[in-house]
């Protein structure tokens, strides 16, 4: 990655100042007297561990969050945002984490549902986005639906969303989370030329390495407070670092890598139509997986993971038997529940909603899975010895929870991520299947599950790790691959790779073995596409 | 078949499928913004029993259907401020306004059941009207079916053409990016569902003032969830609504093509056709999952809450 | 705005049970103000509707006998209902256990023994179930919206239940009324208090109320159906079989249904006449909500609809009210439940009150 431009001096007018916002949550205080300043044509980074209080800090920029107390100054003048259309108005624009974008429209429809009512001429509106992207290096049709897009695409047109009105501050929230290095590339290049049209930019990262390539300066947040602030250019990346984590945390581990014994999951030719028309189809994967190493598998979210994971785990099942081997047999007609019953666990992507109910206690939430261990007789509910499964579970893993009896719902992202990957750690599996399992959580809850995973590794468990999050991978994976458009790159050992060549797989570059069987895919069709 | 019959029933069909037209037009922008609102039967009833009765105290018809109207909003706004503002479930809420709606109009209406009324004339269009076959069925009917063919033509630019309709459109599928890029969710909600009420509450206007006309009990007699299975069957595009809402007209007068034909079938059983068409009709078309998937508002009866 | 929301980390158990005695109140008051605008007494039409008719030793056995047909379609719903299936047809399956129990009975009216009623009964749970099973095979094979079916399956049923009595199933010496033949003695349910009309019906309905908690609160099987209706996703990634658990449970209530019309055409009623029910199926629903799911609460919503079904006669009678007191107190029952149970989810804040009163009623 480049350096940042050299032309910006800190001396420029203020864009915005804010001084000592305060926001208080029930129970959580998010803002705690922060300041922050931007000025004209600067990209500024926003440092800050999951929880630390950006989101808060950017929403009250945006108007979707009132602070309790602050003031903030908008290009001399003091200023209150009322809602995003005032934000707007000023020429704050923001590209949200979560795209709100709306799946079923037009990216022009999608575009003149935010501007206001000064976009009735659609003609004139597609017309401009045409020129606008073309301009930034960021080709869009604008006639195009955006369910059709890919995750990239969309953040296109989240940014052009912004660049078509009179733009003078431009938040971006952890962007480059759902890209493949090259498109960050791409991205720091179009919001480079933009800073130095004047266009001022609020970076919002965890990530030190792109700060460090793209920020002029930073401000780093941690428990809802300034932390520090420094250049980056200037700044050793582990001083920022203590600044993010505090100096008690540990801030990363290496975990030594190892090579697995006998192969315990096998796909061969896995092929499949998605039912569903948002989905990807399946081209011809193969895969090995060891006892004894984990496995992890990169890629931009909406390549295919979701089908890739729900095929793993039963709950889709494979016409052809033969495409997912345990060393038991062919699974792949299993349900969940058999394939539970051979060895495999699994910890899905969405916690709430999924991996435990968000209304029920923790309790019920430890027979969920755990009901293969005993916990059920001739039909019945063993309360007392599901009573000490949730228990052993709490204790063991360190989740933080008043009793069993609270609901999945109430507890942290962090403390419920551990309460799921302890509840299937804990029924000895063979094989774990994970996806995403640090996703959003704090820094302390996120080291203690990688602990536990290399720990049932090195018990000689296989373990398979689905993740966006190429750091986490390259730390504790044993060999590593990426999956592109439904299609999985080669295997590599995670010490014969590199970043690039990761980054190379996920956007789709790479030889697959046999890319005409992608056809023969038509032979597993789960139900009529519809176009 | 002669000309005549065939003419009677297109007339006949037109007519009978106008109320579920009108209800199922204003339960599609209602669906359209993300909210399900199953207490369609409550809204018929309310509107049939309150236009019935000022029509039948004032002598205006207008009075009685602008009543009409005026009943099927303020319970649609019953309906909105428990699921919108205070979250409630959309399906129990809804069931409950029929349930209530249903009681309550035969409450106020026990002592009209049965009184005679001078119900809504036809409207005979010069000319237009002599067309054979299509002309009666076009241009021979009350001022209510020529206001629905209106009410259908402007739905159909609405929301092909207008901002407005897109909003809708975008409350319905994601109301938190929505939220997140400023548009009114909450407002565009509460608007759609009381427009929904307004068509179900014209519709049972139609019903006791034109149709019938008279009050009964029950007189909506399903066709509330009729409408709800005709949007389904509409895949909420207008058009379709237009087309569902005129078969079901015929699937209802059935038993007058059996005498036509001279067939004698026991009319307690022709009455099940239009409830056995509908089960067809939701059947077909909500087999294919991806496909209800691809057309259905994403939202449908999801609560949203500013703020969460 | 005139008030806000904000949600409770955990649900309040307290405000659960709550609810339900405030919507109780909350109805009377309004039914009360309904009452005074018509010219009547309130209080006076509020002791009519809800005292007189239990105020003797009949009307207790009266209300038995209204329970046990509420109780049983709602006992079943409760079932269905947890796992977000939502059976808007107990009145269909009522109607049809109705029907296919009192197409035995006529047929066999010269018959005795002992399998008799219990034959009966039985093809009435099958009549009931195989009808609820109807709507399941089209929402699980077909994506059918199960509400839209049930409903439209009601109607089909009282059509059909219409067509029956006055054609194949109307009795031949009846002087051309639209109803069967009185059954034969073997085929109907024992009285169980001598002089009144209390029948066997509603030990079916108690023993159900047991089963059903015994199901719901031990089983592995209602322990997948809540997780169903919690969080379908949930129940997916454990691997429960949703489409066996929505056949089970339409299964269950369709049948408990089923037996409650069963009941009625072999009890209080002894033939098949075209109003079996005046709505008990969809009373059922406000019970099901109302007793908060749970058996025992279901037992005592079951009671009280019972009880505004014979206020509503009470009243016609007394009051020279209109019959639809019944179906008006039952809606508003409902809404003021659905309205008073966002208390369960969230507490009520009143920003014009000022912070103090706002903190003050936070803890």
């Amino acid at each position: 990655m480049n350096t940042p431009a050299t032309n910006f001096k800190p001396d420029r007018p203020k864009r915005l100042v804010m001084k000592g916002i305060t926001k208080q949550y029930p129970g959580c205080l998010a803002n705690d007297s922060v300041d922050l300043d931007i000025c004209v044509g600067e990209i500024h980074a926003l440092l800050g561990e999951n929880g630390a209080g950006k989101s808060t800090l950017m929403k009250t920029i945006y108007g979707i969050v009132k602070p309790d107390s602050g003031e903030m100054i908008w290009e001399g003048e003091p200023i209150r945002i009322k809602d995003p259309a005032h934000a707007r108005k000023l020429g704050i624009g923001m590209v949200f984490q979560h795209f709100s974008l709306f799946e079923t429209l037009t990216v022009t429809e999608n575009i003149a549902l935010a501007l206001g009512d000064d976009a009735s001429d659609m003609k004139a509106l597609a017309e401009k986005i045409r020129t606008v992207s073309a301009r930034y290096g960021m080709a869009l049709n604008p006639e195009r639906y955006v369910h059709s897009l890919s995750v990239g695409e969309r953040q296109r047109v989240e940014i052009v969303r912004c660049l078509v009105q009179d733009i003078r501050l431009l938040i971006l929230d952890e962007p480059t989370s759902v890209l493949t290095p090259q498109e960050v590339n791409t991205l720091f290049i179009t919001l480079r030329r933009l800073a130095e049209e004047g266009c001022s930019i609020l970076f919002i990262s965890h990530k030190l390495n792109e700060v460090k390539a793209l920020c002029h300066r930073a401000t780093v947040l941690r428990g809802g407070r300034v932390s520090g602030a420094c250049i980056p250019a200037e700044e050793d990346p582990s001083g920022m670092a203590r600044m993010m984590v505090g100096e008690d945390m540990p801030i990363s581990m290496d975990y030594e890598k190892v090579i697995g014994e006998d192969v315990f999951l096998q796909v061969r030719g896995l092929s499949r139509i998605s039912e569903d028309p948002f989905g990807v189809d399946l081209k011809h994967i193969n895969l090995d997986v060891h006892a004894g190493e984990i496995v992890g598998i990169a890629g931009v979210a909406g390549n295919g993971q979701e089908e890739l994971l729900a095929a793993l785990s039963g709950e889709y099942t494979i016409k052809n038997h033969d495409a997912i081997h345990f060393p038991c047999g062919p699974v792949g007609h299993l349900c969940p529940e058999k394939r539970r019953r051979k060895g495999l666990a699994f910890v899905p992507e969405e916690r709430l909603g999924r991996g435990a109910v968000p209304d029920m206690s923790l309790k019920d939430n430890a027979l969920l899975t755990g009901f293969l261990t005993g916990l059920v007789k001739k039909g019945m509910i063993d309360h007392q010895a599901t009573e000490n499964f949730a228990q052993k579970i709490i204790q063991q893993y360190r989740v933080k929870t008043p009793h069993s009896g609270t609901h999945a719902k109430s507890l942290s992202g962090g403390n419920l991520q551990k309460f799921i990957i302890g509840r299937e750690i804990l029924q000895n599996p063979q094989l774990l299947v994970a996806a995403h399992p640090t996703w959003g959580v704090d820094i302390g809850a996120a080291t203690a599950i990688h602990q536990a995973l290399i720990e049932l590794r090195d018990k000689g468990a296989a373990i398979l790790i689905v993740s966006e999050d190429i750091d986490e991978l390259f730390q504790i994976s044993d060999r590593l691959c990426a999956l592109c458009d439904g299609a999985l790159s080669p295997i590599k050992a995670t010490n014969d790779t590199s970043l690039e060549e990761v980054g190379q797989w996920m956007a789709g570059m790479f030889e697959t073995e046999n890319k005409t069987d992608a056809t023969s895919a038509q032979t597993d069709i789960g139900a009529p596409h519809v176009v | 078949m002669d000309m005549d019959l065939i003419t009677n029933i297109l007339y006949a069909m037109i007519r009978t499928g106008t109320p579920l037209l009108i209800i199922a037009l204003g339960e599609m922008v209602c669906e359209k913004s993300g909210v399900l609102n199953l207490g369609q039967e409550g809204m018929i009833l309310m509107g049939a029993v309150a236009g019935f009765i000022v029509t039948l105290l004032t002598g205006s018809l207008f009075f009685g259907f602008l009543m009409a109207m005026a009943a099927g909003v303020i319970m649609s706004q019953l309906f909105a401020m428990i699921t919108l503002g205070l979250n409630a479930n959309q399906v129990a809420t809804g069931l409950a306004l029929t349930i209530f709606g249903t009681g309550l109009s035969a409450f106020i209406g026990a002592d009209f059941v049965g009184q005679p009324i001078q119900g809504l004339d036809v409207i005979v269009i010069p000319l237009l009207s002599d067309i054979p076959v299509i002309g009666k069925m076009l241009f021979a009917q009350d001022a209510i079916v020529y206001l629905s063919f209106g009410l259908f033509t402007a739905l159909y630019w609405f929301f092909r053409s207008s901002r407005t309709g897109l909003i809708v459109k975008a409350v319905g599928e994601n109301p938190h990016a929505a939220n997140a890029i400023g548009l009114p969710v909450m407002r565009t909600r509460y608007l759609a569902v009381a427009f929904g009420g307004a068509m179900a509450g014209l519709a049972g206007g139609y019903l006791s003032l034109a149709y019938t006309p008279m009050w009964a009990e029950n007189m909506s007699a399903g066709r509330g969830w009729i409408a709800l299975a005709l949007v389904v069957f509409a895949s909420w595009r207008t058009e379709r609504v237009l087309l569902g809402a005129y078969l079901f007209g015929l699937a209802s007068i059935l038993h007058l093509v059996a005498q036509g034909l001279g067939f004698s079938v026991s009319p307690n059983l022709l009455a099940m056709l239009p409830y056995v068409a509908t089960v067809l009709v939701l059947v077909m078309m909500s087999r294919n999952q991806s496909r209800s998937k691809m057309f259905a508002p994403m939202s449908l009866g999801k609560p949203f809450h500013v703020g969460s | 705005m005139l008030f806000k929301l904000e949600p409770r980390g955990e649900h309040s158990k307290a405000m659960a049970y709550l609810s339900p005695l405030l919507a109780g109140i909350l109805t009377l008051i309004t039914g009360g103000i309904f009452f005074y605008l018509q010219g009547n007494d309130p209080l006076y039409a509020l002791k009519t509707m809800l005292y007189t008719p239990i105020s003797d030793v009949y009307g207790l056995t009266e209300l038995c006998v209204k329970t046990a047909p509420i109780l049983l379609c709602a006992i079943g719903l409760a079932v269905v209902f947890k796992a977000q299936v939502w059976n808007i047809g107990a009145e269909g399956q009522l109607l049809m256990g109705g029907l296919a129990a009192s197409a035995l009975a006529v047929n066999i009216i010269d018959i005795e023994g002992v399998w008799v009623l219990p034959m009966v009964m039985l093809v009435g749970m099958l009549g009931g179930g195989l009808w609820a099973l109807l709507a399941a095979w089209l929402k699980t094979h077909f994506n059918a919206n199960e509400i839209l079916t049930t409903i439209m399956l009601n109607y089909i049923a009282l059509n059909f239940l219409i067509y029956s009595v006055h054609g194949p199933l109307k009795d031949p010496h009846g002087y051309n009324f639209p109803e069967s033949a009185m059954f034969g003695d073997a085929a109907l349910l024992p009285i169980l208090v001598e002089g009144t009309r209390v029948h066997a019906g509603i030990l079916f309905a108690l023993f159900a109320v047991v089963v059903v908690w015994v199901l719901l609160s031990r089983s592995f099987i209602g322990f997948q159906i809540k997780v169903l209706g919690l969080d379908a996703s949930a129940a997916r990634f454990a691997g429960f079989k949703d489409k066996k658990l929505v056949w089970i449970t339409m299964l269950i209530s369709g049948a408990l249904a089923g037996l409650a019309g069963a009941g009625e055409v072999a009890g209080p009623l002894g033939q098949l006449v075209p109003q079996i029910s005046p709505g008990y199926g969809y009373a059922a629903i406000i019970v099901a909500f109302l007793g908060r799911l749970h058996p025992i609460g279901i037992l005592f919503a079951s009671l009280l609809m019972a009880l505004i079904y014979m206020g509503g006669e009470m009243a016609q009678i007394m009051l020279n009210m209109p019959l639809a007191i019944t179906g008006l107190f039952q809606g508003m029952l409902l809404f003021y439940l659905l309205a008073c149970d966002v208390l369960i989810g969230y507490k009520i804040k009143f920003p014009w009150l000022g912070t103090k009163a706002a903190a003050s009623s936070a803890e």
